[in-house]
């Protein structure tokens, strides 16, 4: 499951750094998008991969090994909500350049070939 | 709890309800409510931070629980001298802009006083917090709200800058995550005192990831302190600024050296165990590449506006620089002169508008480059009555320019000369050699320093002399009272720094001992925790 998950943040990752270097407004968007799934991945991925695993701790406390980290997942919430939020905007700032600079272009004007 | 302790969450409350109320009473009508709003919560916010500082200087750290939680696992707000300074600095900056804006600025575009209130709840919660996920959340608040601002008055040259500004600042803030999650992994914490205390005891297996975690997360500082070689945006997004946003975006620059200043001493500091020190080296070398590239980009700049952006670039690369030198000595001047740089830039950007104002768009760039730049830029000024002008204007303009060079160049009389004069003097005497050898790095610093001195200086002449001297086509800008003003007041606070540098070395030097002490940081944190939940226990 480990191997999985890794590759599946690398993926994401390196599609998200590729598109980001794109000079197309809308692949910046997109490779942003990507890069923060990959983030979010990482962070659940931070408070150790596990199954089954509840995340309050019952009456019978026992072991706290058994138990799920809950801290990540609160901040992944956060990070969701706020890479939403951001994303959101950035694609306001996209449609008003698109429409002065009249180019997706992300410098605003078309290089001069 | 005591009263001074909950004065502490004011300067987050205070404008996130200003901000508030402002959205609701949105439109034309009622803006003259809306910004006397603005001025009255920013004017609030400056006393709060005064009186902060008072208590600050007592010399214990006040700690907020937020949900009253004790310290590990509650988020708390911190207060000790440091944030209170930079409180304080902020909140003068913020004041003098708003007002500088009232001329006819905030009229440039919707939502600019709850924006302005937005972005200051991001950067005092920043200077305030003891958490690092919670850093995160007012790091993304003040960056929001700087979104909105760096567009206020639209146009093309301001979109073009934003977008690059915003995806520069999200790839950013991804990379944030990565380092706090790193490290949240290696430690199982986020609380900053908790984070150092637990530091030392790392394992040597899971050593590596935790400095790559706190590498990732230096990154990510670093960029938004403008660091060489990730401060590209930088000068064409704060030229692109209305000036009064320039002026406050200052400051911004200034939250990543802070954050880097506090977690590489309280972190990385003396008592860290096998990590002590680590990215000193690192920050000194790219400290001193900042100024360098500051400096060259000062020379190179034809654009007024620009020529503050290298110079907000000299000033966050000369405290870098300093942080990487490690000493109480160096910090403590390295605290004075980013109050005055900061001071100084912020008048700066603001003056820029003025002096452009009676002037035709581009006159300071040279014929031949104005060719090559091409395009025609779209000034989208509001052009209307200005108002009255005040008398002996461009004898005004000269002086503040006068002064904003100074400062920024770091000449006598004012304060930008104490500060660098404090910065070197204190690195080549370390401490903990006296009599002995000047560390290569300490001559290192000066020769840099001196370089960028001098090559701001003459940019600033070159500058002068176009604008005051060599402009047979200007006509005399009508500048209006409440626009001269705020100019006035930072440099005058520059001109107080300098009157009174004796007690606010001290301030300072007491700053850069209690950054310098993490175990002090540490137990005032975590124990006051402790202690006041056996008082409620009682």
């Amino acid at each position: 499951m480990e191997f999985v998950l890794a590759i599946g943040i690398g993926t994401l990752a390196a599609s998200g750094v590729w598109l980001i270097l794109r000079p197309r407004t809308f692949q910046v968007i997109i490779g942003l998008s990507l890069l923060s799934y990959a983030v979010n991945l990482f962070i659940v991925a931070m408070g150790r991969v596990r199954t089954g695993a509840p995340v309050l701790i019952a009456k019978e406390a026992g072991d706290p090994a058994r138990y799920a980290d809950p801290l990540p997942q609160a901040l992944v919430l956060t990070a969701i909500v706020i890479s939403f939020a951001t994303t959101a905007l950035f694609l306001v700032v996209l449609l008003a350049s698109r429409g002065l600079a009249r180019t997706d272009h992300v410098d605003g004007q078309e290089p001069e070939a | 709890m005591s009263g001074a302790s909950s004065l502490i969450i004011a300067p987050i409350l205070l404008p996130l309800l200003a901000g508030a109320c402002m959205l609701l009473l949105n439109g034309e009508r009622h803006r003259p409510i809306v910004a006397s709003l603005n001025v009255g919560a920013t004017v609030a916010l400056v006393c709060i931070a005064t009186i902060l500082l008072g208590i600050s200087d007592a010399g214990t750290r006040d700690v907020y629980r937020l949900g009253n939680w004790p310290a590990p696992f509650g988020i708390v707000l911190v207060l000790d001298r440091l944030s209170a300074l930079m409180l304080l600095l902020t909140n003068i900056l913020a004041l003098a802009s708003v007002v500088y804006s009232l001329a006819r600025w905030h009229r440039a575009g919707a939502h600019f006083h709850s924006l302005f209130q937005f972005l200051l709840m991001g950067l005092d919660g920043a200077f305030l917090t003891g958490d690092l996920f919670n850093l995160f959340v007012f790091f993304e608040l003040l960056l929001a709200a700087s979104y909105g601002l760096l567009l206020h008055g639209s146009g093309l040259a301001r979109v073009k800058a934003g977008l690059h500004y915003i995806v520069v600042n999200l790839a950013a803030s991804l990379l944030f995550l990565i380092g706090v999650s790193l490290i949240y992994g290696v430690t199982g914490t986020l609380n900053m005192a908790d984070l150092a205390a637990r530091v030392p005891a790392v394992g040597a297996e899971s050593r590596g990831l935790l400095e790559a975690g706190a590498g990732v997360l230096a990154v990510a500082f670093l960029l938004k302190a403008g660091m060489w070689p990730l401060n590209f945006w930088l000068p064409t997004a704060y030229a692109a600024a209305s000036p009064p946003v320039a002026s406050i975006f200052a400051i911004m620059t200034k939250v990543g050296v802070y954050i880097v200043l506090r977690l590489s001493l309280l972190l990385f500091g003396e008592d860290a165990g096998a990590s002590a020190g680590f990215g000193r080296e690192f920050l000194l070398l790219a400290g001193l590449a900042t100024i360098l590239f500051g400096a060259i980009g000062t020379l190179a700049s034809q654009d007024t506006a620009r020529l503050g952006g290298f110079s907000v670039l000299i000033s966050s690369g000369t405290v870098l620089a300093a942080t990487g030198m490690g000493q109480v000595g160096v910090t403590s001047g390295a605290l004075f002169y980013l109050v005055s740089s900061t001071l100084g830039i912020s008048a700066f950007f603001l003056l820029v508008e003025l002096i452009e104002r009676g002037r035709e768009p581009g006159a300071d760039m040279i014929a031949v480059t104005r060719e090559a730049y091409g395009e025609e830029d779209e000034r989208d000024e509001v052009e209307e009555d200005v108002g009255t002008a005040i008398v002996a204007t461009m004898g005004l303009l000269g002086v503040a320019f006068i002064g904003c060079a100074l400062v920024i160049a770091g000449l006598p009389p004012l304060s930008g000369f104490i500060a660098k004069f404090a910065l070197l003097a204190a690195a080549l005497h370390p401490a903990d050699q006296p009599g002995g050898a000047i560390p290569g790095s300490g001559w290192a610093l000066l020769a840099v320093l001196i370089l960028s001195g001098i090559a701001t200086l003459v940019a600033m002449a070159r500058a002068g002399i176009r604008i005051f001297w060599a402009s047979p086509d200007r006509t005399v800008p009508r500048v209006r009272l409440i626009e001269m003003a705020p100019i006035m007041f930072l440099l005058f606070i520059c001109a107080a720094q300098t009157v009174w540098a004796g007690p606010v070395i001290r301030f300072m030097q007491a700053a850069a001992h209690s950054l310098h002490s993490p175990a002090d940081y540490i137990s005032d944190v975590l124990d006051t925790g402790a202690s006041s939940r056996q008082a409620e226990g009682k």
